[in-house]
């Protein structure tokens, strides 16, 4: 067992934050709100994180779900914004989406819960497929009936009412559903790792600076005990994420299922929490829209909510016990 | 990142299981009364003793003291199948092979190891710790106890507590202040204190659960020979912290594969007791909530791994020894929490009651409320991630 990162593992991943500190730095995000940066998006295909798992012969890195679960948390610790995980997963089924000229978002019909079905970044997308239980389907995004939702929750995660779903093309088998619905949770996971993360990070250098009664706010215990419990939520978090991902890769080392549920409730927990921390330590600022810790908070709570839930997953990990 | 055994773990992994599986049942079961402390002894150095002939004691001890020196990843292995064969717990041998005789190896001289590392690791000495006092507890720099020297002698008056294993202990790694005018941290010395020396007087203290798993010792005037003392006068702080640079996260590695079995006696139990016309486990919100502890132990586990791979590639000691210890400790309460909801009024009874594993589940839930104060108690371990991880500003101290 050798449960770390490879050199070229970690140059990966510094590479991807590299990148997303340099491009998507917070006053990029401000001015990103409601909008979609089909530019970045290039970008984000030319450094591979859309082709990352396809074979050279794709035009791709032929890496794993280990890796991409490091990139993924990269993106989710800069807010990211897009349909990354859907054109990320559909690369090799729809054509141009490794290469970031189509923009692909998905509908999971998989979902057990019911309610309105949303489709995300509705204006920004060329393909649109649909996870059903009896496969995974292709629409054409202009035959989807849609109302228009004014307001999203997270500024940077547009959204609309989905109306009328058409069936679509049938371009993958029920199990081919079932494996990019998992793929889908153990990437957002990571996503929800790098929330977590930078949460944590951001609250706590505001806990340093911050001064009250002639002290850092750092330097009480009430405040350290919120960020020293946010740390291990975090790394908690990444140890999962990262289990994950491996374990997708190397089957023989336990249930890809199981691993996946142990991710997503680790992640999404930390995530949120962390995110509601950030809120907090920050005082009334982290009330207001300039902090970014609002910003965290929603974008938790919208991959807190894609391919599934930490709900739906508990009741899973319930279920392979008896496994 | 790869999660499967090396071919030498794996060998590691089968050799040790078929031995376990031959050697736990013929070892019996431990003595039933927790006070009958001489049975105990004997029980738990008896199996150190076939750990030994075996080959498998002092798992990370070094193979120049009679360890097997174990890589990291085998020490994991090691845990594991130990939890998974329900073997004997390290017992009383746990001062000693945990601490002192680490200790020892470190920083005594040679009459020292001999007298003491060959007897410990062959579960012929047993040890108890003499750290904290009455007033002394998470500040143990401050402790009291008092040594002056006598001649070719300490002579030791004071009071310890939380004294494990002292009614059945050889020896004790016992601190003492041999100055009191230094700063608290630098006139501490430590001590093997021979248990046999007259002065001294071991009172039990029944813990919450009603058992003599502690005791305090009293010390009035206890002559302890120079000789016993490990390092130099008043370095003893350093000394005590050396052993500290052992822990290499996989202290809790046997009792989380345990908890791993506990979820699973959960969902049992969840099974067997009734919420109206139906089961427990029909009980969609109790059923997440199991799902819910055993996603976060696998996380646990998943975080034990991923901090031996590291230790084992930087060889520093791991900062997240801590978030382990702290996850761990109130995750194990959640699970004695749950525990005791499933029950219900069937957990007014210690012992089992209609068919309801009561004893078990309620020891459990009570023994658990110790795990958040023992070892360095939750708000210590969120004081020393916040400092030392996330360089926040430290505490008065």
């Amino acid at each position: 067992m050798d449960f770390q990162r490879s050199d070229d593992q970690r140059a990966l991943q510094e590479g991807i934050r590299a990148f997303c500190d340099g491009r998507v730095s917070l006053e990029a995000l401000r001015a990103l709100e409601e909008k979609f940066d089909r530019a970045l998006w290039g970008e984000l295909a030319e450094m591979g994180v859309f082709a990352l798992r396809q074979p050279e012969s794709r035009g791709g890195v032929g890496l794993g779900m280990a890796d991409a679960v490091l990139v993924f948390s990269e993106l989710g610790r800069r807010l990211v914004p897009g349909p990354l995980a859907w054109t990320h997963l559909l690369a090799d089924r729809i054509d141009g989406a490794g290469s970031g000229e189509t923009v692909v978002g998905g509908v999971d019909a998989l979902d057990p819960r019911g309610g309105p079905v949303l489709v995300e970044h509705p204006g920004a997308l060329d393909a649109l497929v649909v996870l059903r239980a009896d496969g995974v389907f292709r629409v054409d995004p202009k035959a989807l009936r849609t109302e228009p939702i004014e307001i999203p929750l997270d500024p940077h995660t547009p959204v609309a009412r989905v109306v009328e779903l058409p069936r679509g093309e049938r371009i993958g088998s029920a199990d081919d559903a079932r494996r990019l619905r998992l793929e889908g949770s153990v990437l957002a996971s990571a996503q929800l790792l790098g929330v977590a993360e930078m949460s944590q990070e951001l609250a706590t250098a505001y806990a340093r600076g911050r001064e009250q009664f002639g002290r850092p706010i750092g330097s009480f215990q009430a405040i350290k005990h919120i960020l020293a419990d946010a740390f291990v939520r975090q790394e908690l978090a990444r140890a999962a994420v990262y289990a994950a991902g491996a374990t997708l890769d190397q089957p023989e080392v336990g249930s890809a299922e199981r691993a996946a549920a142990a991710a997503r409730i680790a992640a999404g927990e930390a995530a949120l929490k962390n995110a509601r921390a950030c809120v907090q330590v920050h005082g009334g600022m982290g009330y207001t829209w300039e902090i970014p810790a609002h910003y965290y908070l929603k974008r938790a709570i919208v991959l807190e909510n894609a391919f599934g839930s930490g709900e739906e997953q508990s009741e899973r990990m319930a279920e392979l016990l008896q496994a | 990142m790869d999660l499967r055994d090396s071919p030498s773990d794996e060998k590691f992994r089968r050799e040790l299981r078929s031995w376990l599986a031959a050697a736990v049942p013929a070892h019996g079961r431990p003595p039933v009364a927790e006070s009958d402390w001489s049975a105990r002894r004997e029980y738990d150095v008896a199996w150190q003793r076939k750990l030994f002939d075996a080959g498998y004691a002092g798992i990370n001890w070094p193979k120049e003291y009679g360890g097997r020196d174990a890589s990291l990843t085998e020490q994991l292995v090691y845990y594991e199948e130990i939890a998974r064969a329900r073997a004997p717990y390290v017992g009383v041998n746990f001062v000693g092979l945990l601490h002192g005789g680490p200790t020892i190896m470190a920083e005594g001289t040679p009459e020292q190891k001999a007298r003491h590392i060959g007897p410990i690791i062959r579960g012929e000495q047993v040890w108890c710790q003499g750290f904290s006092e009455p007033g002394a507890g998470s500040d143990l720099a401050s402790l009291k106890t008092r040594a002056e020297r006598d001649g070719d002698c300490y002579v030791v008056s004071g009071h310890k507590i939380w004294t494990s294993f002292a009614q059945v202990a050889d020896y004790c790694e016992l601190l003492v202040r041999t100055d009191p005018n230094a700063p608290k941290h630098r006139g501490i010395t430590w001590l093997a204190m021979p248990m046999d020396l007259p002065g001294i007087e071991i009172r039990p203290l029944p813990t919450l659960m009603g058992s003599g798993e502690f005791s305090e010792v009293f010390l009035e005037s206890v002559r302890v020979p120079v000789e016993c003392r490990v390092g130099a006068e008043n370095d003893g702080w350093r000394v005590t912290n050396v052993t500290l640079s052992f822990e290499r996260g996989t202290a809790f590695a046997s009792d989380m594969v345990m908890l791993q079995q506990s979820v699973r006696d959960l969902a049992e139990l969840a099974r067997k007791v009734t919420r109206g016309d139906a089961s427990a486990w029909e009980d969609r919100g109790l059923r997440r909530e199991i799902g819910h502890l055993a996603a976060e132990l696998d996380a646990l586990w998943a975080m034990v791994k991923y901090t031996v791979s590291e230790v084992g590639k930087t060889g520093v000691p791991p900062m997240t020894g801590s978030c382990i210890k702290l996850y761990y400790s109130e995750l194990k309460q959640r699970l004695g929490e749950l525990g005791l909801r499933l029950l219900g009024r069937a957990a007014l009874s210690r012992d089992d009651v209609a068919g309801l594993p009561a004893g078990s589940v309620v020891y459990s839930a009570l023994q658990s409320l110790s795990l958040t104060i023992a070892a360095g108690s939750s708000q210590i371990q969120r004081n020393i991630i916040s400092e030392r991880i996330l360089q926040l500003p430290r505490e008065p101290r």
